[in-house]
């Protein structure tokens, strides 16, 4: 199992034949993902090793039944490829894309809840089922095949931790980066369902930062609706109030979105919090060995 | 970005809100000649980014143009809240006979609209929120349906406006300032007050703004606005020089890739027992261009004691960081102690090239927190 990316994803990536794009996908394509199409308007007919180009998303899907995509077109053209994808019947969309104005993607996640549709980012760095599946910009090499799922809002931070689990021994079923922007697809609940569905899944990982509510919702839904044990890591207690901390989304506003608001929320949940990423690998850790 | 007053009424103005007769000016001689041109008693305000501006002295009523060149030269200067003054708002005075409050923010908890209208305006919004949360109404709108004019009316009726001509202004004001939030990817318009005239018109007194900063590039006429005077002179050099960092007060400057990751650097450092001198997100580079950009900016903060490199090398590979960071020092040399902790992808080679260097104050190290207890020493010794 795992989720979200697995060896059923047929991937068509928006943006291929740029340098990112091609870059990662064919990292992609090497990993052992299905990685079917390319879609670059006016470059439809062309291929990038091997991989057939299309002019539009629905030539992609027509031919080659994609049903998964990756958002590598710059900030300005995103939202009309995330549309063009979901109408297209794309189920999944995993934006790696960074900048996207905010107002943009409010609409566009209005537009995609009501059509079931799965989506992680903007400014994310993918989904990754060691052993099955990459789709985006993590390295898959410093990660193994394992039983803890790990979200996160951050990528080097969700690699630092996953490195850490590595090195113990320890490791995922699938590692999942939402985004660092104010909305983003799915949200940390949204990703905690499925882990909690899915059979590979015994642990999660929860990585967060200051910025919104998402990780007090969190909190009260692991409470509520989680068998499986949860432990947290919360970065940016020393980030000062009304500053943007590089993602565009973790700024503290006002009183509220704080790290120890937070870390709080979580604790009063019995949901354990590491003061490091060593501290928080350590703690899955423990909880992964009883 | 935060805008001033002053910006965000002419926003206001653009969209059809209406605002009193103002101008913006940076000296008394010139607050003299605004006032003249605008007539009768005027208001001097102090523009600046932070509450809080009327109890601070930065708000002053001047009866005829001498008095708005004097009120203006007791403002200029002023320090409030760690803003020094040089900008006012010279504006035609109002009489109010209602103060009323009004906003629209970016609520990225429901992912919508909220819009937030009271009669109980002209204080700290947060207040009335806190001791009589019934008189402050509130509305989320669907991104995809817009503002409507029932909107208009749940809030009016709800916060029990009566009068009609009130009705009518304060629902044309909510329309054009729901147009001017989603025209100008604001993350929040607020205008509090939102005043009543005893001749019964309604207009904004004052406006707060702030817009999406990955949205500047559709408003090029809004990101001229930004103040680069204002600004920390460090934070301004960051900007041009396309580095991600931000200001902040301790010892220790940091450099690594990733937001979360630096974020999480701050943190160690603050358990290590000092504290971090600045945000710096190299992003997935370690180039030595991206290197010296980032050392340039950190090294003309004075408080900088030691320079912590927290790289966690996934695509970035630790061996290619270890030469930037080389190449870097060879073109700008830094005598400050210098730990580079280097882990992830490559990290033994990109650790070996720096023991191969043997630079007398650049110290590798292997995980995080041995990097961050080391520079938090090095700062302190």
């Amino acid at each position: 199992m795992a989720i979200i990316v697995d060896q059923d994803t047929k991937l068509v990536v928006q943006g291929l034949t740029g340098s990112e794009g091609s870059f990662h996908g064919l990292r992609n394509k090497r990993y052992g993902t299905r990685v079917v199409a390319g879609v670059t308007p006016g470059k439809g007919g062309q291929d990038v090793e091997g991989v057939p180009v299309f002019d539009t998303v629905v030539d992609a899907v027509e031919e080659t039944g994609a049903n998964t995509t990756m958002v590598f077109v710059p900030a300005r053209f995103a939202a009309d490829a995330i549309y063009e994808a979901v109408d297209a019947g794309i189920a999944t969309v995993i934006c790696i894309a960074e900048g996207l104005p905010a107002h943009e993607m409010l609409r566009v996640y209005t537009y995609i809840r009501p059509r079931g549709v799965t989506m992680l980012g903007p400014n994310c760095p993918g989904a990754l089922s060691p052993g099955k599946a990459n789709v985006g910009i993590i390295p898959a090499e410093i990660f193994t095949e394992g039983s803890i799922g790990l979200v996160s809002r951050s990528g080097t931070l969700t690699y630092q931790i996953g490195h850490e689990l590595t090195q113990m021994g320890l490791g995922n079923s699938t590692i999942v980066g939402i985004g660092g922007d104010p909305v983003v697809g799915s949200s940390f609940i949204d990703i905690l369902e499925r882990f909690e569905a899915d059979p590979q899944t015994e642990y999660v990982v929860m990585v967060g930062e200051i910025g919104g509510d998402e990780e007090e919702k969190a909190a009260a839904f692991i409470e509520a609706k989680m068998s499986k044990p949860v432990v947290a890591y919360i970065a940016g207690f020393e980030a000062p109030p009304g500053k943007t901390m590089g993602h565009a989304g973790a700024i503290i506003s006002g009183s509220s979105g704080t790290a120890q608001g937070k870390k709080e929320a979580l604790e009063a949940k019995g949901i354990r919090v590491g003061t490091s990423p060593t501290e928080a690998a350590q703690l899955a850790a423990e909880v992964a060995r009883g | 970005m935060d805008l001033y007053e002053y910006q965000g009424k002419q926003l206001f103005s653009r969209y059809g809100i209406p605002v009193s007769d103002g101008r913006y000016v940076t000296t008394p001689e010139e607050a003299r000649t605004a006032a003249e041109e605008i007539g009768g008693a005027v208001v001097v305000k102090a523009q600046v980014l932070t509450g809080g501006r009327g109890k601070a002295g930065g708000i002053k009523l001047a009866d005829d143009p001498a008095d708005a060149e004097e009120k203006a030269r007791a403002i200029l200067g002023l320090e409030i809240r760690g803003h020094v003054v040089t900008k006012l708002w010279i504006e035609s005075a109002s009489e109010i006979a209602k103060e009323y409050y009004l906003s629209i923010t970016f609520d990225r908890g429901t992912k919508q609209p909220l819009l937030m209208f009271t009669t109980q305006g002209g204080v700290d919004i947060e207040e009335v929120a806190e001791t009589n949360p019934d008189a402050l109404v509130r509305l989320h709108v669907d991104p995809l349906e817009g503002f409507q004019p029932y909107h208009a009316r749940r809030l009016i009726y709800g916060a029990g406006v009566e009068d009609r001509s009130e009705q009518g202004q304060i629902a044309a004001i909510l329309a054009k300032l729901y147009e001017a939030f989603v025209g100008t990817d604001a993350m929040l318009c607020e205008i509090n007050p939102l005043i009543v005239t005893p001749e019964g018109e309604v207009k904004a007194l004052d406006s707060k703004f702030t817009v999406d900063d990955n949205a500047l590039y559709k408003h090029p006429e809004i990101a001229e606005m930004r103040d680069v005077e204002a600004a920390d002179p460090l934070e301004s050099l960051a900007r041009e020089k396309d580095v991600t960092y931000v200001k902040l007060d301790g010892e220790v400057g940091i450099l690594g890739n990733g937001a979360g990751l630096v974020m999480s650097t701050l943190d160690v450092i603050a358990l290590a027992g000092g504290r971090a001198a600045n945000f710096c997100d190299l992003g997935g580079g370690g180039d030595a261009e991206g290197v010296v950009d980032a050392l340039e900016v950190i090294t003309r903060d004075p408080q900088v004691k030691s320079i912590f490199f927290n790289i966690f090398g996934g695509i970035t590979r630790c061996d290619e960081v270890a030469k930037g960071i080389l190449a870097a020092l060879e073109r700008m040399p830094i005598e400050l102690p210098i730990v580079v902790r280097l882990d992830g992808t490559n990290a033994e080679e990109g650790r070996r090239i720096l023991a191969d260097a043997a630079i007398a104050n650049v110290h590798p190290e292997a995980t995080m927190l041995d990097g961050a207890r080391r520079a938090v020493e090095a700062a302190t010794k």
